[in-house]
């Protein structure tokens, strides 16, 4: 027997079952966002004045990928409407836009992670603080080598206010005998990262996730467009309203963790 | 697909591009908003989240086709929405509630 409703909408709702599925899901995925989101407030509003990061990503690189990830929204509402005008060749081809802009972002986002764990903050026996990122870190050489700065107080690492005041950068020798703490920017480093990575490491499996079924979509899986093309823009409708959802997300993170 | 329904998409497409073309807008004017210096830090944050409202009705409203959509899944969304202002509600309110003799920064 087959499932009813499986491309036809029901009479009473005018839904097909993907449809009411999707939108569950989203709920639900409205709520876990809405969860990390409301930690990422209880965590600054309650960090101590002066210890809340300003300036520590890229801001030029976070547009760009917001504008890649709103590119990729368009492309994938364009394949939809590809398929509805039947142009299978068109949806071939936003399709493949909507993958190629999808990897894009992964890359810039892979491009900031590398940037994150390779910047160190190196604790001196002598009080100083060593800011930068690694150019040499060799376990037998007595030296570790940074293109950074030293400052005393921890606090002028925070508020970077780096396009007010670019900081010079050179490269700064360190004999190990000095170091007394070394730690990169990774998650472990302060709850500005720690939410920072969650945030954005969920959001990033997100459009991974996203990429996996649009790619799919766009090969193997589009061979349904021969057999039954009404379930197939069903699906793509389907796809399309989570990589939606996904830049709907990006929307906010952008502002709430680069700008403000 | 009747020529009719294909001119009904076609008109879509035209608007989708619209739409497309503010989120582009919007980002930039997310950007440059940042860069004006308010006076205070919270209105800055405020225009931020305004203008990423903006853009989230117009992906949600348009490309997630929610301004058409059935009175089925607007239903199903007014629960998140309440669940969801609830939540951020809570998030707000707990800034006020502290036990007695807390230190607070």
């Amino acid at each position: 027997m087959d499932i009813p409703y499986v491309v036809q909408p029901r009479e009473d709702t005018g839904l097909y079952n993907a449809k009411v599925g999707i939108w569950l899901f989203l709920a639900s995925e409205v709520m876990l966002f809405g969860a990390l989101f409301s930690s990422y407030i209880l965590l600054r509003v309650g960090a101590p004045a002066g210890y809340w990061p300003r300036g520590w990503l890229n801001v030029p690189v976070g547009t760009v990928n917001t504008l890649v990830l709103i590119t990729s929204s368009i492309t994938t509402v364009m394949a939809w409407a590809a398929c509805k005008m039947n142009q299978f060749g068109r949806f071939k081809i936003f399709h493949a836009c909507t993958l190629l802009l999808a990897l894009t972002f992964v890359s810039i986002k892979s491009y900031e992670y590398h940037d994150k764990f390779t910047h160190y903050e190196i604790g001196l026996k002598d009080g100083r603080i060593a800011d930068g990122h690694i150019v040499e870190n060799h376990p037998q050489a007595d030296h570790v080598v940074i293109a950074g700065r030293y400052v005393q107080d921890r606090r002028d690492l925070y508020d970077l206010e780096v396009r007010k005041a670019p900081h010079h950068h050179e490269e700064i020798s360190i004999p190990r005998a000095q170091i007394e703490s070394m730690e990169r920017y990774g998650p472990w480093h302060n709850t500005y990262l720690a939410i920072y990575f969650t945030l954005t490491g969920l959001h990033a499996l997100h459009v991974i996730g996203g990429a996996i079924v649009i790619g799919f979509l766009w090969g193997p899986g589009s061979k349904l467009w021969e057999t039954d093309p009404e379930r197939f823009t069903n699906r793509i409708e389907i796809s399309g309203l989570f990589w939606h959802f996904v830049d709907l997300v990006w929307i906010f993170l952008f502002p709430v963790l680069y700008l403000i | 697909m009747t020529s009719q329904n294909q001119d009904h998409i076609a008109e879509h497409v035209q608007r989708y591009l619209c739409v497309f073309y503010a989120l582009l807008f919007g980002t930039l004017i997310t950007v440059g908003a940042s860069y004006i210096p308010f006076g205070n830090h919270a209105i800055n944050i405020a225009v931020a989240l305004f203008i990423a409202g903006g853009k989230a009705f117009l992906v949600a409203g348009f490309f997630m086709h929610l301004i058409s959509e059935r009175k089925m899944i607007h239903g199903l969304l007014a629960f998140t929405v309440f669940f969801f202002v609830g939540l951020m509600a809570l998030t707000a309110c707990s800034f006020a509630d502290f036990p007695r003799m807390t230190v607070t920064h």
